[in-house]
């Protein structure tokens, strides 16, 4: 390689054969290159450890333990962000619905001397199948499918095609 | 030699990388008053990448079933750490990478970069722009949310005016007669493994052909540089493009997560199937042109269902803005001009359209 | 013998044509009534249309049923001997109707589950009673059950189906002339458009919402007199008909529930309905110097106090979930504490401050709850917005450091070219 003379005003790092910019500049950007990369890999990370409860809260709940119930009466619990009611039949089986009256909102209950759910804002009635029998209410409270499991009972939105 | 330099000459002694990266490090890109456009096409490039990284940390949590898709995203968005951002920024990047797509397409069919020999750039260009509107139709379900649900009703509902093949076309998209959890399935797969796949093969035969033949330069830039040789300016790709692109896609990335804190993608409420349409529904930006056509279009033309017709005009003006560089020969010397003006027509048609069916109720 | 052979050829034509035509014409299915009738203007004009919408024509009934005469031969149409009553006065048609519809067995061979006792209540009712002093003006069957296009009352076209009826009953009652000769107001059908429960039957189609009917009854229809108001209101409003007994009101209302909530212009409590502001109910009799006053007023800071808790839980809610946050868990409290002030609301009724205030303090702590579960949901959006500054910040870094280094590089690049092109010169020279 020829060497040359070179003008003064040129900026040299090394004198070598390249004219490289100024190494600082390098190191600044592969620094802020790095801390960027940094940046965005902690919430990827974080991302990927998984959060502490791993229930789908609102397409099943549990409702309850199966000594909890004595036959012929029945539980308020929470379904999402909604009430619902689980009721243990005379015969010992479970059965579930939304307690949110389909009137104007109220929560229903389950009336052990009538063996019927009644809502108490405006005496409405419904069957043990959550069919609205009397009162304002104009349509069923939805039913909801119930799964023991050992001894917890749970309960799950009916099944979607 | 210190590290980096006995790590590069392991890698070569074995397979020859010097070699084959030669032609990109020769690789230039001409620089004239236009070459600004010239970055759309790696910053689509840039919010695919986004998309799959985004898409795939989703698929960790992501469930796609009709009973449990909308809880998954829900639990995402709401309880994973730093899950918003992640399904936010995949929203939000998806809706940046069509009109990136767009803009890409409309600034090559302006500039005429599709004339010989780059005939099929563009055509695996265009093939691309329609994968990624697949993209985003199939993607959109996914949440299973009233809007997505219904949305994807119409959007189906549309092909299946076709006549003799159009039900048949329908029951095959929606995994049966209606919207329902077969649909999910079946986009799902779409959109996680076909349309990747093909995505990825049509990028890298279009970067090929790309690297094949150049960057092309506008006529009158060329007609210019032809006339005074001296004006001819290029520079580098790797580095100095390169690192011009890259602040693109910083400035981007850093947008992308400014929308997603700021403006998060709303999560609606879960889809049910029974419940009347909501009042209003309408697609997503990048289909309202069409859109509002088809509701603009009356109910028959001359005994043919006003419909079809639209759906059959959008087959045709597909097909010819895919062959545009054959249409531009095949028109003669008047050929880039009437092309020229189809471009105009065409983006101001889907413009408006577009504004109109946003605001229309 | 004899009498048997002069059973001539032309008599037993004629058997033959009387039991013939007949058969004839019901199959042709002849109404020379409804030829003419059709044909004529105002009162006298009925259609064929109307006969068969009529619920009696469905089961066979005809013009003739009522009105006798011959329908099948225009000439004996009105005949005398034919039966024809011609138009049926008023006076006549209670009892006309009630001719089947009172008749038990009658009834039996066209719906056994009818009742048959409409036209006993009728006479125990205020119209029944002033037709029987014989008042024409008042009400009979058909003013409002329709004449001739008589509808079943689940027909919604029927002006006695339950949505309707408000609309019947107004007709002489929104009558100011008419109801001014029997000294009662006119302004029911007004006031009721204006109450809740008009809005739940006609404008919301609630059938459950009571009509004119539901308090008055049809038939028999009275004005439930003073002691039976809350009878009639607590059918549905069951609670609070408990929590009103047991207060102190039940002994001093004269007019029962309608005391404050009027009778048919009934509306939705405001926030100032138990208070002592203008306007409100217990200002009518209380004041603020006796302690029942004081009482009224306790309950109403109460109330207010927790309907402010519970709005400003619900607007904090809405705005956090619109930025996307979750919070369903809040919603699930908010909902709690709502039933609260439902309750609370409905205890009311017993004029006692601590019953209603031991049910919003059981309400309050979901309400505050939900409302520090949206307080949370705001501050993780904040936190949210605040923490992609970081990498926000390390981006813009980099964007800033590429351009310098590019900057640097293309000058070095710059600088690199022109001692080469130097050095070629002197190489050349």
């Amino acid at each position: 390689m020829v060497t040359r003379a070179l003008p003064s005003e040129c900026p040299l790092e090394e004198s070598g054969t390249r004219q490289m910019p100024r190494r600082s500049a390098l190191r600044f950007l592969v620094g802020t290159v790095l801390g960027s990369v940094a940046s965005l890999l902690y919430p990827i990370v974080r991302y990927l450890i998984p959060p502490a409860e791993a229930s789908l809260s609102a397409s099943e709940a549990l409702a309850g333990t199966i000594n909890e119930l004595k036959p012929n009466s029945g539980k308020t619990f929470r379904f999402g962000n909604r009430p619902g009611l689980l009721v243990r039949l005379v015969t010992g089986e479970y059965t579930a619905m939304s307690a949110v009256c389909t009137h104007l909102g109220c929560t229903v209950q389950y009336r052990p001397e009538a063996s019927q759910i009644w809502c108490a804002c405006h005496n409405g009635c419904y069957d043990l199948n959550g069919r609205n029998v009397s009162g304002p209410p104009p349509r069923a409270l939805d039913p909801y499918d119930v799964h023991v499991r050992g001894e917890e009972i749970y309960v799950s939105r009916k099944q979607v095609a | 030699m210190d590290a980096a330099a006995r790590v590069q000459m392991w890698i070569d002694e074995r397979l020859n990388l010097q070699e084959l990266l030669a032609p990109l490090r020769e690789k230039t890109v001409p620089v004239h008053r236009h070459s600004q456009w010239y970055f759309l096409g790696g910053l689509t490039l840039f919010l695919f990448t986004i998309q799959l990284c985004s898409g795939v940390l989703l698929l960790l949590y992501y469930r796609p079933s009709a009973n449990e898709a909308f809880e998954s995203v829900q639990n995402i968005t709401n309880h994973v750490q730093f899950g918003w951002l992640v399904r936010s920024v995949h929203s939000w990047s998806a809706n940046l990478m069509v009109f990136c797509a767009f803009a890409h397409m409309f600034s090559v069919a302006f500039a005429r970069a599709y004339r010989k020999p780059r005939e099929l750039t563009w055509m695996t260009g265009m093939f691309l722009l329609f994968l990624v509107l697949g993209f985003g139709f199939s993607g959109y379900l996914l949440p299973w949310n009233t809007r997505a649900y219904f949305a994807t009703k119409v959007g189906t509902e549309v092909p299946g005016q076709l006549p003799v093949v159009g039900h048949w076309i329908m029951v095959i998209m929606r995994g049966g007669e209606d919207v329902t959890g077969a649909t999910l399935t079946r986009f799902f797969a779409l959109h996680v493994t076909i349309l990747p796949a093909l995505a990825i093969g049509m990028v890298m035969t279009h970067l090929l052909l790309v690297q094949k033949f150049g960057t092309s330069v506008p006529a009158s830039v060329e007609s210019e540089w032809q006339a005074n040789p001296r004006l001819r300016k290029e520079i580098k790709f790797f580095p100095n493009f390169f690192l011009r692109e890259l602040m693109g896609w910083y400035v981007v990335l850093a947008f992308l997560i400014a929308l997603a804190a700021f403006l998060p993608w709303e999560l609606g409420t879960k889809a049910d199937p029974f419940a009347p349409a909501p009042a209003g529904i309408k697609p997503e930006w990048y289909f309202l042109a069409q859109f509002q056509t088809l509701r603009m279009i009356p109910a028959k033309i001359f005994h043919i269902d006003g419909e079809v017709l639209g759906i059959l005009g959008f087959g045709l003006g597909g097909a010819l803005w895919l062959a545009l560089p054959f249409i531009e020969t095949l028109l003669g010397t008047r050929g880039a001009r009437y092309v020229r003006v189809g471009a105009v027509l065409a983006l101001t048609y889907l413009a408006s359209m577009s504004v109109i069916g946003y605001m229309a109720k | 013998m004899g009498r048997l052979q002069t059973m001539t050829v032309g008599g037993a034509l004629r058997v033959a044509v009387v039991l013939l035509v007949p058969s004839f014409s019901v199959a042709q299915n002849k109404n020379v009534c409804l030829d003419c009738h059709s044909k004529l203007q105002g009162s006298l004009k009925v259609t064929a249309e109307q006969d068969a919408a009529a619920v009696h024509g469905h089961k066979g009934m005809s013009c003739v049923t009522c009105h006798g005469g011959n329908m099948q031969d225009e000439a004996r149409a009105k005949a005398a001997g034919s039966g024809f009553r011609g138009h049926i006065s008023r006076e006549q048609i209670p009892q006309l109707c009630g001719s089947c519809h009172a008749d038990v067995n009658s009834m039996k061979r066209f719906n056994p589950s009818l009742r048959t006792d409409q036209l006993a209540e009728y006479h125990t009712s205020v119209h029944g009673i002033q037709f029987a002093k014989g008042d024409v003006h008042v009400a009979v069957c058909t003013d409002c059950h329709g004449v001739h296009e008589i509808r079943a009352g689940s027909d919604p076209r029927s002006p006695v189906h339950p949505l309707n009826v408000s609309k019947t009953c107004q007709r002489c009652h929104s009558d100011a002339a008419l109801m001014k000769t029997y000294r009662i107001a006119a302004t029911q059908y007004a006031d009721y458009t204006d109450s809740v429960h008009h809005e739940a039957m006609v404008v919301r189609g609630d059938l459950s919402a009571p009509t004119c009917s539901t308090c008055h009854g049809s038939h028999g229809a009275v004005p439930p007199g003073g002691g039976s108001v809350a009878n009639v209101c607590s059918r549905c409003h069951v609670l609070q008909a408990q929590f009103f007994d047991e207060s102190p009101h039940k002994a001093v209302f004269a007019e029962g529930c309608a005391t404050c909530h009027s009778s048919h212009k009934i509306k939705h409590p405001d926030d100032n309905f138990v208070s002592l502001a203008a306007g409100s109910a217990c200002g009518e009799c209380h004041t603020k110097d006796d302690d029942s006053g004081r009482v009224a007023e306790a309950i109403h800071g109460r109330l207010h106090k927790f309907e402010v808790q519970v709005a400003d839980a619900r607007v904090l809610l809405a705005r956090a979930e619109t930025s996307g946050m979750d919070v369903a868990d809040a919603q699930v409290l908010l909902g709690q504490a709502n039933d609260s002030l439902t309750k609370a609301r409905v205890r009311v009724h017993t004029a006692r401050f601590e019953k209603v205030n031991a049910e919003l303090d059981a309400g309050s702590k979901p309400a505050v709850a939900a409302l520090s579960a949206g307080e949370a949901a705001m501050k993780e959006r904040s936190f949210r917005r605040r923490i992609i500054f970081v990498p926000g910040i390390a981006i813009l870094a980099v964007v800033l450091a590429l351009g310098f280094y590019i900057r640097e590089l293309e000058r070095t690049e710059q600088g690199s070219q022109r001692p080469s092109e130097d050095a070629d010169r002197k190489m050349a020279a």
